[in-house]
């Protein structure tokens, strides 16, 4: 049984449509890259799966189960976690606590536990303190030591990446969602952690599903690359394949002249 | 321009900065009129600060010209960049604003003299006049205002020429005269409670006031005391710092048990005036405690907090009081207390559940209206049955604690329940903060969409941070109703929840200690919505003094007095990133491979 399982998914935002019968699967241990041009619904497709956005018609089926009408929390809970394109850490809060606050779903000590400070409470707090550092060491140094207890804020754009993944990681998803994770990187640091992207499955277990513009990245980690045009799946498949398809070739880079007619049929 | 120095530190403004002076002198001038003509000299006249040279009402006038200048010649100092040497300039731009603020006084005097605009303004008066210029002759008093504001303006300026450790004396002496005189009542109750009367006789004039060898005593003791002691105490402070984590943690907690204990012998040695005053202090800290998590935790602004005071209040006094018109249980107040807890948490659900769907401005307006239909709910005839409509509840009883009853004739004891409730409310902000809970307030707040993302069910926690809140309140409104012993509508306008929230804001939101010195500083100096404060002349003024403060903390320092780490950071981002890259402690490489 597929892990993700995605059946005639449509969304409109008043006229636009921004996903049009969309057909998708993910296989557990799979990493799967879905590419596009700009515009063309693939954050929408984040946002619908993580419970943001809620589908015009279709399902989404996760381990066999609707993930409709779910809030984005109980997704979450459900063992779906994601990144954002355009970094949202929480700011003002330490390193730690971000991935502290991530556990939330996994845990449950409630107001009077801390109040009375519970022998239950302690060892919980302790827990969550351990596995948040442990997920932040999977980045090396970089986000551990002296680093746990500052603000989020004073990291550098890559590290805020790095700890955009940690905190998602923190979550103990068994499907990840990347968006765009080496957008902003240089060469160095995305080829670094498209290593890392690879570990995140050895290592950790975790099925990836990862949108990401950068071609060396996704044909570098990639079992299976989907591209989306104008909300609909337009190829599948391997890397070399869906590179060489003409349809993807003519959607990120047009389609050749080949007479007058077609030439007014794409501008129409 | 003269020649170049070697000294790149330091750069020539070429002379002075005619615009930021006129500007200046042009804000005093009008400051001056403003308060003059809203009353505040007339009105605080009769206050002494040091009898009979200077009374709050001048004062009222002579801290614009000296506080101008003095701003009008601080600049802000950039970080690599020289600082402008000081020089006879500030001197002179000082005197010109101090001027400038007196010529606005002149003004006036010359308008009052020749006009009469009594109808609109009230304090347009003959009295005013008389004031202003010191009972003598409306020229001399002119030209008294010139020289005293050209003066105070000469010695505003001055203090950016004198070095640092001058200036710091001198407002120390400046400060420290000031707030004896302003705690007057409160230090001759509690000398008084030492059988220290001598002390108090001698610095205070009997009609209030201190006299000016007590003022001399003050400023001598201003300067000696730092220097005998200060030496010592940062040697304890360091000792402290250097010992090990626990032990240190150690250290804290005897500290804390000391003053914990300090604290509740203190009523003892205090008269009923400040017991009072203390009182009502407590009951703000109690109801800011609440509000900040609310707002200072969860982000959740809302306006309409009185709402559950009201609820605390009015509970307390249908389950307690003989004279309730509907019910009357007539339980003891620790049982009602319960009852009151739980109802006030269900109503912070029922008030919460549809407004936390809001979110910003929105959310602000719906608790607005919400405090207010409480209100009126109280006040309604439909409901007379129940909560007495506008004759309110009356005859509600004390607090029975075995040894005596707590009530409001006897403040002492009101106090000290208090203080007890104090306890227990910044125990349960500080635990809270501290727990997966107060993590996801603080996640929320931060940035609610990611929050749900990350799996923070934030319906649910943003209403736990609604009941937290009210159960806070409800405290309050319990103690209130015994403490009063009457309970009406009036009580709970929607001023409270301003204040309220001013209280939070001005000490620093998001910081229990800060939400204290809120509370101390604006209850307890300048009065509740209908608590008198130390100052009692002020009461007239107070709603000015708040909107004149609230607006300079905005501007100033909008992470309040006592600033929570994270909320200053949030506010002053830039230049905290700033710092942390001077400092090296932002990362701008990724050589550190793992």
């Amino acid at each position: 049984m597929n892990m993700l399982q995605i059946r005639d998914l449509s969304v409109t935002f008043g006229g636009l449509h921004a996903l049009r019968s969309l057909d998708f699967h993910v296989e557990e241990g799979e990493i799967v890259s879905v590419i596009g041009p700009n515009g063309a619904g693939k954050t929408t497709f984040f946002n619908m799966i993580s419970g943001m956005v809620t589908p015009t018609s279709g399902e989404i089926l996760f381990e066999g189960e609707s993930l409709l009408n779910l809030d984005p929390s109980q997704v979450t809970e459900r063992g779906i976690a994601r990144t954002f394109q355009n970094v949202r850490l929480f700011a003002n809060m330490t390193i730690l606590e971000n991935v502290m606050v991530a556990q939330h779903c996994r845990t449950g000590q409630k107001i009077f536990g801390a109040l009375l400070q519970t022998k239950a409470f302690k060892s919980e707090e302790i827990a969550i303190r351990e596995y948040g550092e442990e997920v932040l060491s999977f980045f090396g140094s970089r986000l551990t030591g002296y680093r746990l207890n500052q603000p989020a804020s004073v990291l550098s754009y890559a590290n805020r990446r790095r700890l955009e993944i940690a905190r998602a990681m923190a979550t103990r998803p068994r499907l990840l969602l990347l968006d765009e994770p080496v957008a902003g990187m240089n060469p160095r640091e995305s080829a670094e952690l498209t290593g890392l992207i690879g570990r995140l499955r050895s290592e950790w277990g975790f099925t990836i599903v990862m949108i990401e513009h950068d071609m060396s990245v996704v044909r570098d980690v990639s079992d299976r690359v989907v591209v989306l045009d104008h909300g609909e799946t337009i190829a599948q498949g391997s890397y070399d394949r869906v590179a060489n398809d003409p349809k993807v070739v003519e959607a990120y880079l047009g389609r050749q002249v080949k007479d007058k007619n077609a030439d007014e049929e794409t501008s129409s | 321009m003269t020649a170049t120095t070697n000294d790149t530190s330091t750069f020539e403004a070429p002379g002075l900065d005619w615009r930021r002076q006129i500007r200046f002198s042009l804000i005093g001038a009008l400051s001056c009129a403003f308060i003059a003509l809203a009353g505040m000299p007339i009105g605080l006249d009769r206050r002494s600060i040091v009898y009979p040279v200077l009374s709050l009402g001048y004062l009222s006038l002579l801290w614009v010209p000296f506080v101008l200048a003095t701003l009008a010649g601080s600049q802000v100092v950039l970080e690599g960049m020289g600082e402008r040497e000081r020089d006879t300039r500030d001197l002179a731009a000082g005197a010109l604003v101090g001027l400038g603020s007196a010529l606005g006084l002149v003004g006036l005097m010359i308008l009052v003299k020749n006009f009469d605009l009594r109808d609109p303004l009230v304090n347009w008066s003959p009295q005013l006049l008389d004031l202003l210029s010191f009972n003598r002759s409306t020229t001399l008093g002119m030209l008294i205002w010139v020289v005293l504001g050209t003066t105070l303006g000469l010695l505003g300026g001055a203090m950016h020429v004198v070095p640092a450790t001058i200036r710091a004396k001198t407002m120390t002496v400046v400060l420290s005269v000031l707030l004896v005189s302003v705690l007057e009542t409160f230090l001759t109750d509690l000398l008084e409670g030492f059988g220290l009367e001598v002390l108090t006789d001698f610095i205070y004039y009997k009609r209030g006031g201190l006299e000016i060898l007590g003022a001399l005593l003050v400023a001598v003791l201003a300067i000696a005391i730092p220097l005998l002691v200060g030496s010592r105490i940062k040697g304890v402070r360091a000792r402290v710092q250097k010992m090990p984590p626990d032990e240190r943690s150690r250290v804290n907690l005897v500290l804390l048990g000391v003053g914990a204990a300090l604290l509740l012998i203190l009523p003892f040695f205090l008269g009923k005036i400040t017991n009072e005053l203390l009182a009502n202090v407590g009951m703000f800290v109690l109801l800011a405690l609440g509000l900040n998590i609310v707002v200072g935790l969860a982000g959740i602004l809302d306006l309409g907090y009185v709402a559950f005071f009201a609820v605390g209040g009015y509970t307390t006094a249908v389950l307690t009081s003989p004279n309730s018109p509907g019910f009357s249980p007539e339980l003891p107040w620790p049982i009602a207390l319960i009852i009151v807890i739980v109802l006030t948490g269900l109503v912070g659900l029922f008030i919460g559940a549809p407004v936390i769907r809001m979110r910003g401005d929105y959310l602000a307006i719906v608790t607005l209206g919400f405090g207010e239909i409480i209100r009126l709910l109280f006040l309604s005839d439909w409901l007379s049955g129940w909560f007495g409509g506008a004759q309110g509840i009356t005859n509600i009883p004390g607090v029975d604690v075995g040894i005596g009853t707590v009530k409001g004739t006897d403040p002492r004891s009101v106090f000290l329940l208090v203080l007890v409730f104090c306890g227990i409310a910044v125990y349960i902000s500080w635990r809270l903060e501290n727990s997966r809970l107060g993590r996801a307030w603080m996640a929320i707040r931060e940035d609610e969409d990611v929050a749900e993302a990350m799996g923070v069910n934030t319906t649910n926690t943003k209403l736990m941070a609604f009941v937290v809140g009210a159960v806070l309140a409800s405290f309050s409104g319990a103690i209130f109703s015994a403490k009063v012993g009457s309970i009406f509508p009036t009580s709970f306008l929607m001023l409270v929840s301003i204040i309220i929230l001013v209280v939070v804001i001005v000490g620093g939101m998001g910081n229990i200690a800060g939400v204290i010195v809120g509370a101390l500083v604006l209850i307890g100096v300048l009065g509740g919505p209908k608590q008198p404060g130390l100052l009692q002349e002020f009461s007239q003024f107070k709603l000015l003094i708040y909107g004149a403060l609230l607006i300079w903390m905005m501007l100033k320092r909008p992470e309040g007095l006592v600033p929570n780490v994270r909320r200053s950071r949030e506010l002053h981002q830039d230049e905290f990133l700033q710092d942390a890259w001077l400092k090296g402690e932002i990362d701008t490489d990724d050589e550190d491979s793992p």
